[in-house]
């Protein structure tokens, strides 16, 4: 490897005391260290919040169970749609964003630095705060409770009268704090993508990871304050003796519920935005072409952003809206799905045609193409209000969002864990157990989430602790959670293959993927300062023109 | 696996990109609308749906003096940065003097209106659903003006011990942005509160 490096400091990285490294953890305001700090922070509450689904299926595995108590499961129901939302996939795709961003455009750091590092340790707080609950959640009333108000909290629950102690109060000083970090962290790739690119990168021939990171910082900002507002509402409810959403004195649990998915829904896109990134960059390499149409991606992104904050309201068909209300939604909520589409059709056609190499990155993106295809699918008949009012609250809307989080955001997330691990650790991952951990994550999820729909058409409703035997349940719950006990296999066949390969995993090298864009430039894992020559680009391709000089793709584009 | 070698070739002469602080506070303002935003929206819905009195018409009155103090303190900004940025600092420490001081009035007067509503009036945040999101609407804006003075007041105390230099205009240029935008907010809340909802 000929990459230029720049000896900053003779001193090796393992000689120095653990108490100094640490120390360089907790105060970095380096890109890369946060990035993996994000990362590994996401990974902890990945288990955290596997362990609390586990523990519902387990509920529900067989009619009339007892292994927890109907307190117990809508605790966990609570914390695990908040953990994985919040702590585990919007702090993971907050990382991955904040390590290559910087990379991708050719600069040494993020555009604020400081403020990066702020964002990490108030999400990590966040956090901490929402877990704090567990301990402190009944105040001096006796044993701690955590939030016990499903992971949307709809009013009256969070009233005083029904949500007594502090439980609800940690839910909702975690989400606005994480929620001030996050902002931080949207407004931070804002400034990063448009005004710290190197020279040469105009809009136009940015990485697309870059693209989309741009217009989730744009969501991010308009999505998150909308939450944090109707918090500082709750609050305002809880301790100031205020009426927001307080039915008695003339307030509407309605607006909660408007607030709520006005966040809500978009959020969705900010988590699906940057898994399209990461297939926009891997499935190019692993079929050895330039991705296929990259005005009409970009531009398919541009309108996702800006329909994601139309469609909040097909969450609530079953309120009772009038039908325009319900006709606009259920317009926009189709509409949406016509840039989706044409993203599904140009990932088709960079694979059309090219030397695809079935390793474990882009088997991931295939199963997420895959997947992601049926979750829109269920998406538009649930965006349907006739077919919603039928199955709102049932398992079938259970499926059906998992199979967009899992099948998609999470396939897609593993996919950039084994492309960008070779970058972050140097290491080239275990491709024999990369394997494992796929098909056992497919086979996992697939028993799980696809036979899960089938209760919910059946009218299983959602959130419920147990049911009765005799209704035709019994057979689909049982697989669903045998399903999840396969997921959880995987993952920690993952889990271990990152370990065993930061120690024994071969030496990656700067380009293990013979790859096209500027981060497999420098060396693995990159030096404090990223570059040690600021790059000037031509093409999209940077790399490809440096390998192939008699053919570059600046004389094309 | 392949080496690569990055060489840093001549760049093109005019390769100028956006200002990040600039960037970086309007998207913050983004953010700070999209709250802002959530709020009005409260205070529409809720207008008229009170079960009990005070009514808006029952004990509001225009806040003429103190909105006029607010909205001349952005042009005094204003100013403030023009001098900074041409080297004058006397002339940016007095025009930044008088932006704090209308801000500051600004302030008082909320705090005259809150207290007269408060004791006079009988109206607080827990009495109705137009004292919850009148609080909280106006309470949003004089928190984003409380900032904006405790920030304009460390600038004041920089400047007056002459730590503040020309080449920090972009700084406070950037920061009259923010104070620009607590200015539109008034101007929205004001029409919002004082005169469509009475």
């Amino acid at each position: 490897m000929s990459s230029e490096t720049i000896a900053l400091n003779a001193v090796g990285e393992s000689s120095r005391p653990i108490g100094e490294r640490l120390h360089d953890w907790v105060v970095t305001v380096d890109h890369k260290k946060l990035g993996i700090l994000y990362i590994l922070y996401a990974l902890f509450f990945l288990v955290v919040g596997g362990i609390e689904a586990i523990i519902m299926r387990i509920q529900l595995i067989v009619p009339h169970n007892h292994f927890v108590s109907p307190q117990i499961f809508n605790r966990m129901m609570t914390m695990h749609g908040t953990t994985m939302i919040f702590f585990m996939v919007m702090p993971i795709l907050f990382g991955f964003g904040t390590y290559l961003i910087p990379l991708m455009i050719g600069a040494r750091d993020m555009a604020f630095p400081r403020l990066n590092a702020f964002s990490f340790w108030m999400t990590a707080f966040g956090g901490l705060l929402l877990y704090f609950s567990f301990i402190g959640g009944n105040g001096l009333y006796g044993a701690g409770t955590a939030p016990d108000v499903g992971w949307w909290a709809y009013a009256p629950l969070t009233a005083r009268a029904f949500s007594p102690g502090h439980s609800t109060d940690f839910w909702t000083l975690a989400l606005l704090v994480s929620g001030i970090g996050s902002v931080g962290t949207g407004v931070n790739f804002i400034a990063t993508i448009l005004c710290m690119r190197c020279p040469g990168m105009t809009l136009g021939k940015m990485p697309l990871l870059a693209w989309l990171n741009l217009v989730v910082g744009g969501m991010v900002i308009f999505c998150i304050s909308p939450l944090t507002a109707a918090q500082i509402m709750l609050l305002i409810d809880r301790y100031l003796g205020g009426h927001f959403f307080d039915t008695q004195a003339g307030g509407s649990a309605v607006l909660w519920m408007h607030f709520f998915w006005i966040f809500g829904h978009p959020e969705v896109y900010i988590l699906v935005v940057p898994a399209f990134a990461f297939v926009s960059e891997i499935v190019p390499v692993f079929s050895r072409k330039p991705i296929f149409g990259y005005p009409i991606m970009v531009a398919a992104t541009i309108a996702i952003g800006f329909i994601s904050f139309s469609v909040w309201a097909h969450h609530m068909f079953t309120i009772g809206m009038s039908s325009y209300g319900n006709s606009f939604f259920v317009f926009t909520t189709v509409a949406i799905a016509v840039p989706t589409g044409i993203k599904i059709f140009n990932w088709l056609g960079t694979m059309w045609g090219g030397k695809i190499q079935l390793q474990v990155p882009m088997l991931f993106c295939i199963g997420f193409l895959f997947q992601f295809l049926i979750a829109g699918l269920t998406g538009i008949m649930l965006g349907t209000a006739p077919f919603n009012w039928q199955l709102s609250g049932s398992y079938f809307v259970v499926a059906h969002f998992h199979y967009v989080i899992v099948g998609g955001i999470v396939f897609a997330l593993f996919g950039a864990f084994y492309y960008w691990y070779p970058k972050m650790s140097g290491r080239m991952y275990n491709e024999t157990l990369g394997k494992w951990h796929f098909w056992l994550f497919i086979i996992g999820f697939h028993l799980t989430f696809d036979f899960m729909h089938i209760p919910g058409l059946l009218g299983m409703p959602r959130r419920i602790y147990t049911y009765e035997p005799g209704r035709g349940w019994e057979v689909w719950n049982f697989i669903v959670t045998i399903g999840a006990f396969l997921q959880a296999a995987g993952v920690l066949v993952f889990v271990v293959n990152l370990l065993w390969s930061l120690r024994k995993g071969d030496t990656a090298g700067n380009d293990p993927w013979d790859a096209w864009t500027l981060e497999w430039s420098t060396s693995s894992p990159p030096p404090d300062y990223d570059f040690a020559a600021t790059p000037v680009v031509r093409s999209r391709r940077p790399l490809w023109d440096l390998k192939h000089p008699e053919d570059p793709d600046w004389k094309y584009e | 696996m392949s080496s690569v070698t990055f060489t840093p070739s001549t760049a093109e002469p005019d390769w100028v990109l956006p200002s990040r602080g600039r960037v970086g506070m309007f998207s913050l303002i983004g953010a700070e609308s999209a709250i802002f935003t959530i709020f009005v929206i409260a205070y529409v819905f809720y207008l008229g749906k009170s079960v009990s009195g005070p009514t808006p018409q029952d004990v509001l009155e225009l806040p003429i003096f103190s909105t006029i103090c607010l909205l001349s303190s952005s042009l005094t900004i204003h100013l403030a940065v023009r001098a900074l940025r041409q080297a004058k600092i006397g002339a940016f420490g007095l025009w930044w003097f008088v932006t704090m001081t209308l801000g500051a009035i600004f302030l008082v007067s909320t705090g005259r209106e809150w207290h007269h509503l408060i004791y006079d009036k009988g109206l607080t945040v827990s009495t109705n659903l137009f004292g919850t999101t009148y609080y909280s609407l106006v309470g949003l804006h004089a928190f984003h003006v409380t900032v904006g003075l405790l920030m304009i007041a460390l600038t004041m105390i920089f400047t007056l011990l002459g730590k503040v230099k020309p080449e920090h205009s972009e700084r406070a240029e950037v920061f009259s942005l923010y104070w620009h935008f607590v200015d539109v907010v008034w101007v929205i809340v004001f029409t919002v509160v004082y005169v469509i909802g009475r």
